[in-house]
């Protein structure tokens, strides 16, 4: 790699993140709107660092009751039965289809959880101005942003379930309080997985005394 | 030969002129800066169109059905959000309802409009808006995560009763394979060249179609 690289914050200009257009505004702290889509500029996201932190301690925290509560409640001839994810994923196992299970598993509380660590660690690293592993850093931000979405998957799990078992009064299902922390966990998590901008991972190789979002 | 920025990195780099269904690295973090699909834009209009049928059949008709000891029930992607909201589960609604039918359906929606207006450029300046908008969809619409989650509801309950996909389930597993056909084959860059910029200037693709050539530098 050559020692010598030009960013474009170095250069004075901004690219847009919507139609890639680079643009020298007066002002590059306040870069304003792009002249040809009119999409808001920004030389990084607005206090990226903050926001991606807020994000990631609120999922944290559902993540507890996420895994902790009822998903579903299955009633059956008058009797009650509270199903939490990692039941679920037991129940899909003891029934033969362990490929299923292992999707479930993996989805539900591996992804979740593996995403919060790495962007913890992205989080820590760009906050000690780390200049090593660059690369792979975004790499794995690229990997985070891309398997975000597969954790829903038992969000849908639970919605069609419940929708489908609806034969009263031999056995109903009905959502658990889980659920609601479940989808936040996912929701926050793609949220700040937007808002962590991978830019800062390299800002310290190039801009000595540089400035952070 | 254009100048871009690495929307990873921010290095700034020039990019050649692409060949047919070429891509463009950027040298310092992998990520990819600039694509040339070797699919037109027709052809993008005409996937989208598709997905747009498909989108209404998959939300409109059974996803699967149920049946035990003589009963049965059945049920769509509404029917759903709806069962969440009526038990009490509403934000859990909402985002489902987000995920599965309002981002997915914006993005089509939106991409139609695009596409059919930057076949006479210039288009207006709102167009770039949708282009905008059908952006921040894309990583909502979960097709493919909800496909694969009526999947394994199905075979939960298969355990107590017969389950059968119904037409709605075909239509999604068409979404499924739509939705990537139709991101892939949008050049984006095209579709910026043909709406008009926000400072009022005319795009370079009407430009140098109208009169001089190359006055599209930048």
């Amino acid at each position: 790699m050559t020692p010598a690289v030009l960013t474009a914050a170095q250069a004075g200009l901004v690219s847009c993140e919507t139609c890639s257009l680079l643009s020298r505004p007066v002002n590059l702290a306040e870069p304003g709107y792009c002249p040809r889509c009119g999409g808001e500029l920004a030389l990084r996201h607005n206090n990226s660092i903050q926001y991606t932190w807020a994000l990631v301690i609120a999922a944290a925290i559902c993540y507890i009751p996420a895994n902790m509560l009822p998903v579903l409640n299955t009633s059956a001839l008058g009797k009650d039965e509270p199903d939490t994810i990692i039941s679920g994923v037991i129940f899909l196992y003891t029934s033969g289809s362990w490929p299923l299970a292992l999707i479930v598993l993996v989805a539900s509380v591996m992804v979740p959880l593996g995403k919060l660590i790495a962007l913890a660690y992205l989080l820590i690293t760009v906050q000690r101005r780390s200049i090593r592993s660059n690369r792979e850093r975004t790499r794995l931000y690229r990997l985070v942003e891309f398997i975000g979405r597969w954790s829903m998957l038992d969000v849908f799990v639970d919605t069609f379930t419940v929708a489908l078992v609806q034969l009263q009064p031999l056995m109903s299902v009905r959502p658990g309080a889980g659920v609601l922390f479940f989808a936040a966990v996912v929701v926050l998590t793609m949220l700040a997985a937007e808002s962590f901008d991978p830019r800062l991972i390299w800002d310290s190789s190039s801009t000595p005394k540089g400035h952070h979002a | 030969m254009e100048t871009v920025a690495c929307h990873e990195c921010d290095l700034l780099q020039r990019v050649p002129e692409l060949p047919s269904g070429g891509k463009a690295k950027c040298p310092r973090c992998g990520n990819t800066v600039a694509s040339r699909p070797t699919a037109s834009l027709d052809r993008a209009l005409a996937l989208t169109v598709t997905a747009a049928i498909v989108f209404i059949l998959a939300h409109t008709t059974s996803l699967m059905g149920l049946s035990a000891v003589g009963r049965s029930s059945s049920t769509t992607i509404f029917g759903g959000v709806l069962q969440m909201w009526e038990d009490g589960e509403r934000i859990t609604a909402v985002i489902v309802m987000f995920c599965a039918g309002i981002a997915p359906g914006v993005y089509i929606a939106f991409l139609l409009t695009v596409l059919a207006a930057t076949r006479r450029p210039p288009a207006p300046l709102w167009v770039g808006e949708m282009m905008r908008w059908s952006h921040h969809m894309h990583p909502w619409s979960m097709n493919e995560v909800m496909i694969l989650g009526i999947l394994v509801a199905l075979i939960k309950i298969a355990e107590l009763a017969t389950v059968e996909a119904g037409i709605g389930m075909y239509a999604m597993g068409g979404l499924v394979v739509l939705f990537p056909a139709i991101a892939l084959s949008i050049d984006e860059h095209e579709v910026w060249e043909s709406i008009e910029w926000a400072d009022g200037r005319e795009p370079p693709r009407f430009r140098a179609h109208d009169a001089s050539r190359g006055g599209a530098s930048r």
